[in-house]
């Protein structure tokens, strides 16, 4: 505090306060549609404060489903799927990630440097601007509908391999030529010493990659058709434009609320690993 | 940039890079290669036959109105985000970092955005502006008189899917923005009241362009994310229309080549968006190289 206004400073928490108060507002509507039944949610205005109809929404949501033939897939199916990725993805990226950093940072070898840029160059191939061919390698290799479809395309990453890389080039030499004086090989040295130093910098990349994972929208769209692996997200945005003389407000509202809350509590509860991720990645 | 200490191997080098760049020829080089190759080939619809045809798809596209329509409204489209998104954080994050003490509680609240998928954005904002029960549409329509349909208004439409666009990026230009600020050194801007400099006067001579190196980055951030990122909420929100009103590069490529079926067509699209991916990626690295120099 350079000087002592106290309506400045009431100004700055007015701001802010109603910065959050907007921002929150989406949430909040949704949360308050998720807990009404459906007349209600079909009467404009419609109500600003919740009802009495949550558990029966959520458990309708979560265990039977609505819609009708396929669409009526209950929602925890979706968000199995939706978990199954985001840890695939996140465990898929950290692991090759980081072994691939050790050996471009800890022996020498013809081509390395060929490798690392192979792997720089994925930063400019985002899958956004290679849909139908990536579409069609994956159905070549037969893995549309299924896990390893939906997982693998998206393991590879230059900003892990960056942010290791980063980490182990820090890492002190003396650490290294003692480990190699006791006698420990190039697999025990990584297991016994770099690893467990790395687990920091894993943990806030696990944060950063499990949103990243669990957020997916458009190759999931690409790769599946099958209701059976439908990730959230993708479930939700199909019921949204599923046109109904009556739409379900209250149900597709619960869902947009299942289909929030994981990577939200993540956030919140693990904010400080989740900046700590978020800043590292951009190094 | 390299190890003193490093380990000997002939063969354990390969395998540890080998997954990594396993996954990285077969998903990331070799489509982009075949994308190349798609967006100089004509491909018989029937499959099989397909012949060389040159730049003839990008010509084609260059010829049709409807593309640069789709490229002026997504340069309009991300100026807007970037720009808005960047505002509003800057705001936040100057009025929270006045407040130091407080700041952390609020940090909580401001930051979980970040983590809403784009197209639930989309969900989340074209309910709330939904004409038949949304809230803020209601308010539109009914409250101050300003008739607010964004299923049949292409400019309704682009604005709300901006607004739902800058939403989803507030809490990242945030944090961002929050951590430069704390970086600046409180004596500067001491000084700099001493010498009687008002707090606007010190935002705009100190703290702005102190911050511009950071300003600079999200800017890139931001154009990436509304160029690339923003697929899910159009496509959860208007699915690119009405009357191809919110139809930006990436969901044109999309629609023409995976529902459309045109691959070359989508191909030389793809081509021209990959050219924008590296300018941006470039720029970006070369700001990173300088901050390094400081």
């Amino acid at each position: 505090m350079v000087e002592n206004r106290p309506f400045l400073v009431f100004f700055s928490h007015l701001v802010v306060l109603l910065g959050i108060v907007i921002i929150a507002f989406p949430l909040w509507m949704t949360f308050v549609a998720s807990t009404h039944d459906q007349v209600t949610m079909l009467r404009a205005p419609v109500p600003l404060w919740p009802g009495e109809h949550m558990l029966d929404n959520y458990r309708t949501v979560l265990l039977e489903g609505f819609g009708t033939g396929a669409a009526r897939t209950p929602l925890y199916v979706s968000l199995l799927n939706s978990l199954a990725m985001a840890l695939g993805v996140c465990v898929g990226k950290i692991a090759i990630s980081i072994v691939a950093a050790y050996a471009i940072v800890y022996f020498r070898f013809p081509l390395r440097m060929t490798f690392f840029w192979m792997i720089f160059v994925t930063l400019m191939l985002p899958v956004e601007v290679r849909i139908v061919p990536t579409y069609q390698v994956v159905a070549s290799l037969s893995m549309l509908d299924s896990y390893g479809g939906l997982i693998v395309p998206l393991i590879a990453s230059a900003t892990a391999t960056f942010l290791f890389r980063q980490f182990f080039l820090s890492v002190p030499d003396e650490l290294t030529e003692a480990a190699r004086i006791d006698g420990a090989g190039p697999l025990r040295f990584f297991k016994d010493i770099l690893l467990p130093m790395s687990r920091t910098s894993i943990a806030a990349l696990f944060v950063i990659q499990f949103i990243y994972g669990w957020n997916q929208y458009l190759w999931p769209l690409l790769i599946t058709t099958k209701e059976g692996f439908y990730t959230v997200v993708m479930t939700l945005s199909r019921q949204v434009n599923t046109v109904d003389a009556a739409p379900h407000w209250n149900w597709i509202m619960a869902m947009a609320m299942l289909a929030m809350l994981p990577p939200v509590l993540i956030v919140v509860f693990m904010q400080r690993l989740f900046v700590r991720g978020l800043v590292e990645t951009e190094k | 940039m390299n190890k003193r200490v490093t380990f000997d191997g002939k063969l354990l080098p390969y395998l540890l890079v080998a997954p990594q760049i396993a996954v990285t020829l077969a998903f990331f080089i070799w489509p982009s290669g075949q994308m190349l190759w798609q967006s100089v080939i004509l491909e018989d619809a029937f499959g099989g036959n397909s012949r060389f045809v040159g730049f003839a798809h990008f010509a084609k596209l260059f010829g049709d109105a409807g593309y640069w329509d789709s490229v002026r409204l997504t340069m309009f489209f991300s100026f807007m985000v970037a720009l808005g998104g960047l505002a509003i954080s800057l705001l936040l994050a100057t009025m929270a970092d006045r407040i130091v003490r407080g700041a952390t509680p609020y940090k909580a609240f401001l930051v979980w955005p970040y983590a809403v998928a784009p197209a639930v954005a989309g969900v989340l904002f074209g309910f709330i502006f939904n004409p038949a029960v949304g809230i803020a549409a209601w308010f539109l329509n009914k409250g101050i008189g300003y008739e607010f349909n964004y299923v049949i208004n292409g400019n309704q439409a682009l604005a709300l899917v901006t607004i739902a666009a800058c939403w989803n990026q507030i809490s990242y230009n945030f944090l961002f923005f929050l951590a430069g600020l704390q970086l600046i050194p409180r004596s500067l801007i001491e000084a700099a009241a001493i010498d009687g400099a008002g707090v606007g006067r010190r935002f705009w001579t100190i703290i702005f362009p102190l911050l511009a190196p950071t300003a600079f980055f999200l800017l890139v951030v931001n154009i990436i994310y509304a160029f690339f990122g923003t697929f899910g909420v159009v496509d959860a929100m208007t699915k690119g229309g009405p009357a191809k009103a919110t139809e930006i590069m990436v969901f044109k490529v999309y629609n023409d080549g995976f529902r459309g079926q045109d691959f070359g067509g989508s191909a030389a699209q793809s081509a021209i968006l990959m050219l924008v991916v590296v300018a941006l990626t470039v720029v970006q690295f070369r700001w990173i190289e300088r901050r390094i120099q400081y």
